[in-house]
């Protein structure tokens, strides 16, 4: 199951960096939003999946998941909500302010 | 000693506040004092019985790189070339330049290349041999550009560095590929060891890196081009870095390595050519030059070359007359170009054409011209000190080993014919300083100024430079035994003590400089006729454009590139990066056998988990392709919530319970920007970008999963999550361990999230807020 996640945490890694490469501003807020899922899910094959308890700690049971990955996670989580909001407002404020949601129309290449 | 290395360094700080006072003291005067004391600290050294010194700093043990100051006669030569021509020299600057030129910066310059130049005589590890080596080049480069508004300035310092700072890495190598093979970063180890370095296979490689690095420093021909486009620095500098001491920098490496390489015959070869090949063409090019300046530059260009000729054939003569010439070179040559500075300051002008006659007006300055240019031309008088190493060299060039190789007893044949051919135009030159700008036509409307004598300070120094010149021309044995002797034995170490005499009879070598002499005053009176021939090589073609050329065509390129690439499309940037990223990723897994897959200690495969993972791939590949932001929003969210369950399933309760709550405001706030933000459009992008597009993506996405994989599949450390589910309750007093860890264990990282989600807020609050105030504009 392990090769199965990770080979999901490849795919939506794919589809977001894929929705990242496009003009619009919106499908690069998705493809951020993808980004943090597949990472998370990346960070959970680090530890070993589906052995033991949760980590909640009980009497009489020694045997619980990795607790490490999912602190990690439970910060990348929210970190991501901040992120993904923030450029999400700013690309609504972008395309009102430019008229326009393409990048290719945002681009400034003038040198100086 | 590590005292008397940085403390000019450490007045230079003081520099700055002092020059606050420079129209009540020139700055100088303060400044005088530093090398003065330095070369009274050194000199106490010299003697018969003189024997190495080390000193030992530490700086980074760790690395082999510390402050390893070795103090032998060739250190000591240099040492005392640094502070002596140093003072002479700042004691000259106060008179050449005016209170009104930035006093505070040049000293500091100045004090600063003294500090570097005392760095690379005195250190006897390559590291930091070759830190401060390239703090000479930096402080050469602000000195030669010191007068900065002028274009000509710019342009010679930024040459100068190039050409030294090229050098200066090649010889970097050199001195890594030492170490790797003898395993110390000390010299005298390395030439402790030099049998495993002759034996190396990468004996030719180091010795051309190392080489490099001295010719460039030591404008060897075809690097000699940077030399004359220095003079553009303030006199003083070109006195002293340019003649005196950075210029044999490279001099001294090549003397420095000759124990370690000189059982090898191409450091004959390439030394010896390469020598005597600027040599020629220096002193030839010299004859062409109007400028005075320009004349000392090549002349000195020429002088190098014929001390780097001498330290290629490495015999003993011919390393005695090499270090007995570096000293009797700095004395001829620095009051040479003070002359120079003496002419062009009273004057207003160096151009040779319009100068003539001078000796009425500057009689002390002509004196000093007279027997500082007789001194370098080689005339046979027994008070020039020129006179002695010029004839040593010859003597060396006849005395040269046949050798194994046929190009070697080609060159023994060539060199002294060579020798001597150099040494004539050496003569000319000379000659033609000084009467051209001392005798002849007074043309007095065509100068700038009303020539007169230059003040007594001005005269100072070269004044005691020639008396140096005549002292040693005098008394050669002076500095022989107790000095040079010492030099020539750190350098040639079965070198014996000799006395130098004038007359040794009537032998080749005296013949030689007859003929020198003989065909060099014809060519003098017949100079007229010759002008023509001069011009005729190098013609139109000289390296100076090979320079030009190659600077631009660099420049032409990475604009081009630069151009190609930062095309100001974020897109595109993120594809590069991405794409780099991918390829060094990538090629580090494979090269470091980093790719592991193990089917041992999987979890089982369950139909609820199977059908999870496909609704989120469809949804996840579902975002691609829709066009209705309304769906795309949705099916991200289906994402989302696929991922929740899959903490679920993975018993991660805090992380689900989380996700759905932060999905759901996420899902809520794209919908509330949903209404202002245009509608999806189709993706219009031509195939070739669409699919450069899916391969970055799919490369990246595959790549990361391979990373997954293989970190799953290796197990290098035990794992530390024991730790914290052993001390959850007991540390921190919870069961929840994820809580403990975010709250107590990693409570500090918890703060500054919540700090970064204030921020956050913050700004979305702002962004939507804030309105362009239209008036303020």
């Amino acid at each position: 199951m392990e090769i199965i996640i990770s080979i999901l945490a490849g795919i939506l890694i794919a589809t977001g960096v894929y929705n990242l490469l496009q003009k619009q501003l919106l499908r690069i807020v998705i493809g951020t939003g993808l980004l943090s899922h597949g990472a998370h899910l990346f960070i959970l094959t680090m530890g070993k999946l589906k052995r033991g308890q949760p980590p909640v700690l009980e009497d009489n049971i020694t045997n619980y998941t990795d607790p490490l990955p999912q602190a990690l996670i439970l910060t990348s989580i929210v970190i991501s909500f901040g992120v993904t909001s923030l450029i999400l407002v700013l690309a609504y404020r972008t395309a009102n302010e430019n008229k326009t949601d393409n990048m290719e129309q945002l681009r400034g290449n003038e040198n100086e | 000693m590590i005292f008397a290395v940085l403390i000019p360094l450490l007045f230079a700080c003081f520099v700055p506040i002092i020059s606050k006072i420079k129209h009540k003291v020139h700055t100088g005067f303060f400044v005088f004092v530093i090398p003065f004391m330095i070369f009274l600290y050194f000199i106490r050294f010299v003697g018969t019985g003189f024997s190495p010194i080390r000193d030992t700093y530490n700086w980074i043990p760790s690395l082999g790189i510390n402050f390893d100051f070795y103090l032998d006669g060739l250190s000591l030569l240099f040492v005392l070339l640094i502070s002596g021509i140093g003072t002479l020299v700042v004691l000259y600057s106060v008179y050449y330049l005016d209170t009104s030129e930035r006093l505070g910066q040049f000293y500091v310059y100045l004090l600063m290349f003294m500090t570097a130049m005392l760095g690379v005589v005195l250190s006897d590890n390559v590291f930091v041999l070759y830190v401060f080596w390239e703090l000479t080049s930096i402080s050469s480069f602000l000195l030669i550009g010191y007068w900065h508004f002028n274009e000509r300035s710019r342009y010679g310092a930024l040459k100068s560095m190039l050409i030294t700072i090229f050098g200066g890495l090649s010889m970097f190598a050199g001195f890594i590929l030492l170490t790797v093979i003898t395993g110390t970063t000390s010299i005298q180890g390395m030439i402790e060891q030099k049998d495993i370095i002759l034996d190396s296979t990468y004996l030719p490689l180091a010795l051309g890196f190392i080489l490099l690095g001295a010719f460039t420093k030591s404008a060897q021909f075809p690097f000699h081009i940077w030399l004359p486009d220095a003079m553009e620095a303030p006199t003083p500098v070109s006195a002293y870095l340019h003649s005196a001491t950075m210029v044999k920098a490279g001099l001294f490496l090549v003397a420095r390595f000759s124990p370690v390489f000189s059982g090898y015959e191409w450091f004959f070869i390439v030394v010896s050519s390469f020598g005597i090949v600027t040599l020629c063409w220096g002193s030839y090019m010299a004859v062409r030059q109007t400028d005075l300046k320009a004349i000392l530059a090549f002349s000195t260009i020429s002088q190098l070359g014929m001390i780097m000729a001498m330290l290629g054939f490495g015999t003993k003569v011919a390393v005695f007359a090499a270090v007995f010439h570096i000293l009797n070179h700095a004395t001829f040559k620095g009051s040479l170009f003070m002359v120079a500075g003496i002419i062009d300051h009273e004057t207003g002008t160096r151009d040779i054409r319009k100068l003539g006659g001078l000796i009425s007006f500057m009689p002390i300055t002509a004196t000093l011209a007279l027997l500082g240019t007789f001194s370098m031309a080689g005339v046979p008088l027994p008070f020039l000190n020129g006179f002695y190493s010029k004839e040593l060299f010859f003597e060396s060039t006849l005395n040269l080993n046949e050798g194994m190789n046929g190009v070697t007893n080609f060159l023994v044949q060539i060199v002294p014919y060579l020798a001597v051919f150099g040494s004539i135009f050496t003569f000319v030159y000379s000659v033609y300083f000084f009467f051209g700008v001392f005798t002849g036509k007074k043309n007095l409307d065509k100068l700038p100024k009303k020539p007169h004598e230059a003040p007594v300070g001005m005269l100072l120094s070269p004044i005691v430079l020639v008396l140096g010149v005549i002292t040693i021309g005098l008394f050669p044995n002076l500095v022989n035994g107790s000095f040079l002797a010492h030099a020539a034995q750190s350098v040639n170490h079965a070198f014996e003590y000799k006395n130098i005499q004038f007359w040794h009879g009537f032998t080749t070598p005296l013949l030689m400089s007859l003929i020198v002499v003989g065909i060099g005053v014809i060519l003098y009176l017949t100079r007229t006729k010759w002008d023509a021939v001069y011009r005729l090589l190098p013609g139109n073609w000289s390296f100076n454009k090979v320079y030009n050329v190659i600077l631009q065509t660099i420049d032409t390129y990475s604009n081009k590139v630069t151009n190609a690439y930062m095309n100001g499309s974020v897109r595109t940037y993120m594809a590069i990066i991405l794409g780099t990223t991918f390829i060094v990723t990538l090629v580090f897994l494979l090269v470091t056998d980093g790719v592991t897959i193990n089917y041992d200690n999987l979890a089982d495969i369950t139909i609820l988990e199977i059908s999870v993972v496909l609704i989120i791939t469809i949804a996840a590949l579902g975002t691609i392709f829709s066009n209705n932001k309304l769906a795309a929003i949705l099916i991200l969210g289906v994402v989302g919530y696929g991922v929740a369950i899959l903490f679920v399933i993975y018993r991660a309760p805090d992380l689900a319970l989380t996700q759905l709550v932060i999905e759901t405001v996420t899902v809520a706030l794209f919908l509330l920007c949903f209404y202002h933000l245009p509608q999806l459009r189709k993706r219009t992008e031509s195939i070739r970008t669409k699919s450069i597009n899916a391969s970055v993506a799919i490369g990246f996405g595959a790549l990361m999963s391979l990373i997954a994989i293989s970190a799953h599949s290796s197990n290098w450390f035990d794992t530390i999550s024991d730790y914290f589910l052993e001390t959850a309750l007991s540390i921190g007093g919870g069961t929840n361990v994820v809580n403990v860890i975010l709250v107590d264990m990693r409570g500090l990282d918890t703060l500054f999230e919540i700090t970064v989600l204030g921020i956050a807020a913050l700004a979305i609050y702002s962004l939507i807020k804030l309105k362009k105030n239209e008036e303020a504009d």
